[in-house]
């Protein structure tokens, strides 16, 4: 075994220090009672409590959260479907072609995919009149094309090591594939669906250049938001809305890791 | 009797073709699902946006003309219009985009090796139950709000963050030093945000290398830094490409970050293309720059991906 050296436990402080001192920060200065990030005047929870009464900001935020549960759970649904087809399906006409559209979201610059889906639209709108106008269902619509790439991702992993030798069992049994594959498959893949689920709801929640290509006038999501004030500066209010966003991802991702390490030593016992 | 041996083998062949059927037909439902919507919503934007890089620039809505025309007299009139790229190819302020996001982005892809080698080398030395909790604490701060970790940054730099103050309470500078609106700045943002995407895939191969090579090493007289950078560095190359890919390719196109972070002069691509669009509306160069981007960028490391996919794959089986 190679000791763990001097060097090591630097480039551990340096790192962990890199990637928390900014959050901290933040969270810190969200409740200074001084406008002024940097000049300390005091404890006070008043940014927090301007925030509440902001109503633009709380219907963003309440148009984020229904965007991303219906893209998480569209793009959950069409991501397993292009799982199964690359994993379990030997060969079909236009697999490369499906192979390459499914992975290409991942590496494609943000501005590009939006930039494209909007001309899209524009175009459909003058050729069928459909889409009327950019709003949610537009942003909907991006966000699934986007996230079913990733949930493809976790949802393949899981089936290549998938042991088939008990779906081969309940077809011997005489279940038809349906019935194999809601009570065999699914129940089995379960964990990555609702992982891919995750994955998908974050990213659509934090999600701004492609939002505020296909965002209307109507719909205004919260990254939209936010990323309009940055623009502006260094706000108190703002750090209150970072140290919130932050507490409320933490104590979700908490919360999920506790669920499934006591999943995984269920299994075990 | 024979009536009843027909029925049988009728109902069963009956029972066999229609299950057939369904199986084909489920089999097709399941491709076609994902295959049309991938098809709808990204191939074919893509072809809408090649096409609208060929057209000519109008003032009206939409700002452009039509590639492809129906003229009075049932004739098909296309017309390629190659200003968008001539513009691109000969203007010097689009060069010069190409080349300041191309530094930008290699910038930041180095730091982010750097830190990201150091910090993955460091996890894959500690004991085995402290891996997973570090590893998690890496991947924390990239579940939370991307555009707040930014933001984060713009706190720090900013004349009265915290970098200036602990500066000034030293004593080491007298008046704020100008750490925002610059290419620097960018480049740390950049690193800050991408690092999870270094320090996974490096992290990945580091722990597969045998500990007896490096031992072996030791045994036969090297030092450790030879060690490492003969044996350790060599083993990982897999993963330092993974990480490479996945930290330089999005921070060529990166928007977010330069605009925030940036300066005025602080011109990339992604800025680019959204200036053209927003505030030009000329929608057909900045068509142009998506599809040269594309075609410059993405394809070729795509490409190059798969390559070192399939060597992995291969170098796997045997």
């Amino acid at each position: 075994m190679i000791r763990f050296s001097k060097f090591n436990l630097g480039a551990l402080i340096f790192g962990y220090g890199f990637l928390y001192v900014p959050i901290l920060y933040l969270i810190v200065y969200s409740f200074n009672d001084s406008r002024i990030i940097g000049v300390w005047a005091g404890f006070s929870t008043r940014w927090y409590a301007k925030l509440f009464q902001d109503d633009a900001l709380i219907r963003a935020v309440l148009n984020t959260f229904e965007i991303a549960a219906i893209v998480a759970t569209l793009a959950v649904a069409l991501g397993t479907m292009a799982a199964i087809v690359m994993v379990r399906f030997k060969r079909f006409r236009g697999k490369t072609l499906f192979s390459g559209l499914i992975s290409a979201p991942l590496v494609m610059p943000e501005v590009i995919t939006g930039l494209a889906l909007l001309l899209m639209f524009v175009t459909l709108e003058r050729a069928i009149g459909w889409p009327s106008e950019r709003g949610m269902l537009t942003i909907i619509i991006a966000h699934i094309t986007l996230t079913m790439s990733y949930v493809y991702l976790v949802i393949q992993a899981r089936l290549i090591d998938f042991d088939k030798s008990l779906e081969e069992a309940a077809m011997v049994l005489g279940a038809k594939p349906s019935t194999v594959f809601f009570r065999i498959t699914l129940p089995l893949i379960f964990p990555s669906l609702l992982a891919g689920w995750l994955l998908a709801f974050a990213l659509s929640l934090d999600d701004v250049v492609i939002a505020s290509f296909l965002a209307g006038p109507g719909a205004t999501t919260l990254p939209i938001l936010v990323f309009s004030s940055v623009r502006t500066g260094v706000t108190p209010e703002l750090n209150a809305l970072a140290t919130i966003i932050v507490g409320v991802v933490s104590i979700g991702i908490l919360i999920s890791g506790l669920i499934m390490h006591r999943r995984a030593s269920k299994k075990i016992y | 009797m024979i009536r009843q041996i027909l029925d049988h083998f009728f109902e069963f062949f009956w029972g066999e073709l229609c299950y057939i059927g369904r199986k084909l037909r489920d089999k097709w439902l399941v491709i076609s699902i994902p295959y049309l919507w991938l098809a709808l919503f990204f191939l074919f934007p893509f072809l809408i946006i090649f096409k609208i890089s060929f057209s000519e620039l109008q003032i009206g809505i939409p700002p452009f003309r039509n590639v492809v025309e129906w003229t009075p007299d049932l004739l098909l009139k296309i017309r390629l219009h190659f200003e968008g790229y001539w513009t691109v190819f000969t203007d010097n302020f689009y060069i010069h985009a190409v080349f300041s996001s191309l530094k930008i982005a290699l910038f930041s892809t180095m730091g982010c090796l750097i830190i990201g080698y150091m910090i993955a080398y460091s996890i894959s030395r500690v004991k085995t139950s402290w891996r997973m909790p570090l590893l998690l604490m890496i991947a924390l701060p990239f579940w939370t709000s991307f555009l707040i970790r930014v933001y984060a940054w713009m706190a720090m730099l900013s004349s009265k963050g915290l970098i200036n103050n602990i500066l000034l309470k030293l004593h080491i500078i007298s008046n704020p030093l100008q750490l925002l609106d610059n290419d620097g700045a960018v480049c740390l943002g950049i690193i800050y945000c991408y690092l999870p995407f270094m320090v996974f895939p490096i992290y990945a191969s580091l722990i597969k290398i045998n500990d007896d090579f490096i031992e072996a090493a030791h045994d036969l007289g090297c030092t450790p830094w030879r060690a490492f950078w003969s044996i350790t560095v060599p083993l990982s190359k897999q993963g330092i490409i993974a990480g490479i890919i996945l930290v330089f390719l999005p921070s060529i196109g990166e928007f977010v970050i330069p605009e925030i972070l940036g300066g005025p002069e602080t011109v990339t691509i992604g800025r680019v293309l959204w200036w053209e669009f927003f505030n030009n509306r000329n929608w057909p160069l900045a068509s142009a720059v998506a599809v040269l981007m594309v075609f410059l960028f993405v394809v070729p490391i795509m490409i190059l991906r798969n390559r070192q996919l399939d060597a992995t794959e291969k170098a796997a089986q045997t």
